[in-house]
């Protein structure tokens, strides 16, 4: 049963525990999996990043440490455990201290309710989305604590970009995410799983499979960028611009619990995506399903990472007008048309007929949506002039 | 002493000390963060008789804070909408400072 | 009544008193988010999931956001506001506050029915709440999402910069 057997191995061990301490070991035994496989997670993921932005690049990469580079994370953790901690004279010493502290306990907690495979969930919420996107919140306030204590100018207007673009961006990442909930009715992350782990045919009930989620995804997605502050949206830590943003004045360790933090959100938020668009654990082909489910979530989660990579590696970064003309004229509209979408699909009867108003809402919104963009604020094919 | 009484003082104290902040603050930020402290507790005290009344099969309760929240957001944006205009024209957030001024 | 609601409740009023009485205006706003998010630990302590993680949402992730961007916009962050004027006005406020929560208090602990042995926590899940605000109360849920684009509307145009000349 290699399906459930991190859960039998919890059962294993809880019942050779005495009943007085069982309630504390299965706790343990649910949060220190989460704490050490998402930061190996972060730790693998460093090095692709740096190799993939190599190679898209055209150059190698970290190629020195172990084999192919492999061992670079351990260089970083040394070199990061090893440094000088440098606190700014002039910085709010305790909120200085709390803010990295924060962040990290806040990119931690909505591991809880991501359910990485068939029974293995941290915590079962009634309304876990909901849980997900308040912790998420959270983290905009540990930013603004970071950029504000360290008395930097440069790390304020990043801090103030950094909540701007999180605050701007949340808003249709939660439309996006509710076109979901309405088509699952449910809150909670484990029903809106089961709710797409069935196939008709070949195909899997995904949300991504219909029009409405295909465009909720592709926004879930766009935002999800946005509020973990990633290439093509990393103005508040543009380094050509503001040097590193709102963590300028960190570093040492601190610094590497910043980039921690930032790659767990970031984690997290794909998780999310994965629950809500991807069918979670669900494998994507009927014949496939004796692939272990939790398999299934982390090959979906490494899909997207490297999505992200990809996507970094690609684009230039936007200028903070066009990222908040984007976010409130172009996604916000689109989110709500997703939403309406996704209930003309609810509600009308199986067959052509839905396919077509679910994808005539969504077409016609993006057409005069994506004009109007690109007519008004001149968002158009750049121009280049040259000094003669 | 109860737990519904353990309630209702603790939304009391946070009353009073929102009435305090609002009362005695000269920053008009702060004194909207008094009121906002206020609302706070007239919310708890909504949650705990949901939770204790005697009509609990009702949701009227949770709702009612529900609907409080969304007002409170509204508040809060407006709000603070008026203080950065004030600011504009008169360069100060301080009360004191406000009133003296004929504008 | 447990431990955790007491602590709940102590982090909760700690974070009040000094969201009033700190002198920075930012430590104040940050103050300020930990007793909102005591007050929504405080409902997921008394069986309203949804209210607490909405409180935290919106208080947490937007109101003491706001505050905090208003604090930065006004030039606050780094002048100190004396907590309390040297005239007799603060005394008399903080007089009536504890005069206010006196009354309050002896209500408390003088009102029979409160003090009755308590009842189960009722059942209310979201599927009900969420049933009741699309039936029963559709109306008021109509005015509220009304009333916060006007809010929203109204908002953004108090707070626009006005024109220099109008054109």
């Amino acid at each position: 049963m290699p399906d459930q057997m991190f859960v039998l191995l919890k059962h294993w061990i809880l019942g050779y525990s005495p009943a007085v301490i069982q309630p504390a070991v299965s706790i343990l035994l649910t949060i220190i999996p989460i704490l050490l496989v998402f930061p190996v997670l972060f730790a693998l993921t460093t090095v692709l990043e740096r190799k993939g932005l190599g190679r898209i690049q055209n150059r190698y990469g970290p190629n020195r440490v172990g084999f192919y580079g492999i061992l670079q994370p351990m260089a970083d953790a040394l070199k990061s455990l090893t440094k000088e901690d440098i606190v700014p004279a002039s910085a709010d010493h305790t909120v200085h201290f709390l803010a990295p502290l924060v962040l990290l306990a806040v990119a931690f907690l909505p591991y809880a309710v991501l359910p990485i495979g068939r029974n293995m969930i941290a915590a079962n919420l009634d309304a876990g989305v909901l849980f997900f996107f308040a912790i998420g919140a959270i983290s905009e306030l540990s930013v603004f604590m970071a950029g504000w204590s360290s008395r930097n100018k440069y790390s304020l207007l990043g801090a103030m970009r950094a909540v701007a673009q999180m605050i701007s961006y949340e808003v249709p990442l939660l439309l996006s995410s509710i076109a979901v909930i309405m088509a699952a009715g449910s809150l909670s992350t484990v029903e809106i799983v089961e709710k797409q782990a069935g196939f008709s045919g070949i195909f899997p009930h995904w949300y991504v499979l219909t029009p409405w989620g295909f465009a909720g995804f592709v926004l879930f997605m766009i935002a999800a960028t946005a509020e973990t502050n990633r290439s093509p949206f990393d103005l508040p830590e543009g380094e050509s611009e503001i040097i590193a943003g709102y963590y300028i004045e960190y570093s040492g360790f601190k610094f590497a619990l910043f980039f921690l933090g930032e790659y767990l959100g970031m984690f997290a938020i794909s998780g999310l995506g994965i629950t809500l668009f991807l069918g979670g654990w669900s494998a994507p082909l009927p014949f496939l399903t004796w692939i272990p489910s939790w398999i299934w979530f982390f090959a979906k989660l490494v899909g997207l990472i490297i999505g992200f990579i990809w996507v970094r590696g690609t684009l230039p970064r936007l200028r903070m007008d066009q990222l908040m003309n984007f976010a409130w004229k172009f996604m916000l509209p689109m989110a709500l048309v997703v939403v309406v979408s996704a209930g003309a699909w609810r509600f009308l009867p199986q067959g052509l007929t839905r396919w077509l108003v679910s994808t005539a809402f969504i077409a016609v919104a993006y057409t005069l949506l994506a004009r109007g963009v690109e007519t008004r604020n001149k968002i158009a094919k750049r121009t280049y002039r040259f000094a003669e | 002493m109860t737990a519904l009484a353990g309630c209702l003082l603790v939304s009391s104290m946070l009353f009073a000390v929102g009435l305090a902040g609002a009362l005695t603050r000269r920053n008009t930020i702060l004194v909207l963060v008094g009121i906002e402290l206020m609302l706070n507790a007239a919310n708890l005290n909504f949650v705990a008789f949901w939770r204790f009344g005697p009509h609990a099969g009702a949701a009227t309760g949770m709702i009612f804070v529900l609907f409080s929240i969304g007002v409170a957001a509204a508040e809060a944006a407006v709000g603070l909408a008026l203080i950065l205009a004030v600011y504009r024209h008169t360069k100060t957030t301080d009360l004191s400072q406000l009133t003296g001024r004929p504008q | 009544m447990s431990a955790t609601f007491f602590i709940l409740a102590a982090v909760t009023l700690i974070g009040a008193c000094a969201a009033m009485m700190l002198r920075g205006l930012v430590h104040c706003a940050l103050a300020l988010a930990v007793a909102f998010a005591g007050l929504g630990t405080l409902y997921l302590n008394l069986g309203a999931q949804f209210l607490g993680l909405a409180q935290l949402l919106v208080y947490v992730g937007a109101i003491a956001v706001l505050i905090v961007f208003v604090i930065l916009l006004t030039r606050g962050g780094d002048s100190d506001s004396p907590a309390l004027s040297p005239t007799a006005l603060p005394i008399a406020g903080v007089l009536v506050a504890t005069a206010i929560f006196a009354i309050l208090a002896w209500a408390i602990f003088h009102t029979v029915a409160i003090h009755s042995p308590g009842l189960p926590a009722p059942q209310a899940t979201i599927r009900q709440l969420g049933t009741s605000l699309m039936e029963g109360y559709v109306l008021p849920l109509e005015v509220i999402g009304l009333m916060l684009t006007a809010a929203l509307i109204g908002a953004v145009i108090v707070a626009m910069k006005e024109k220099q000349d109008p054109r």
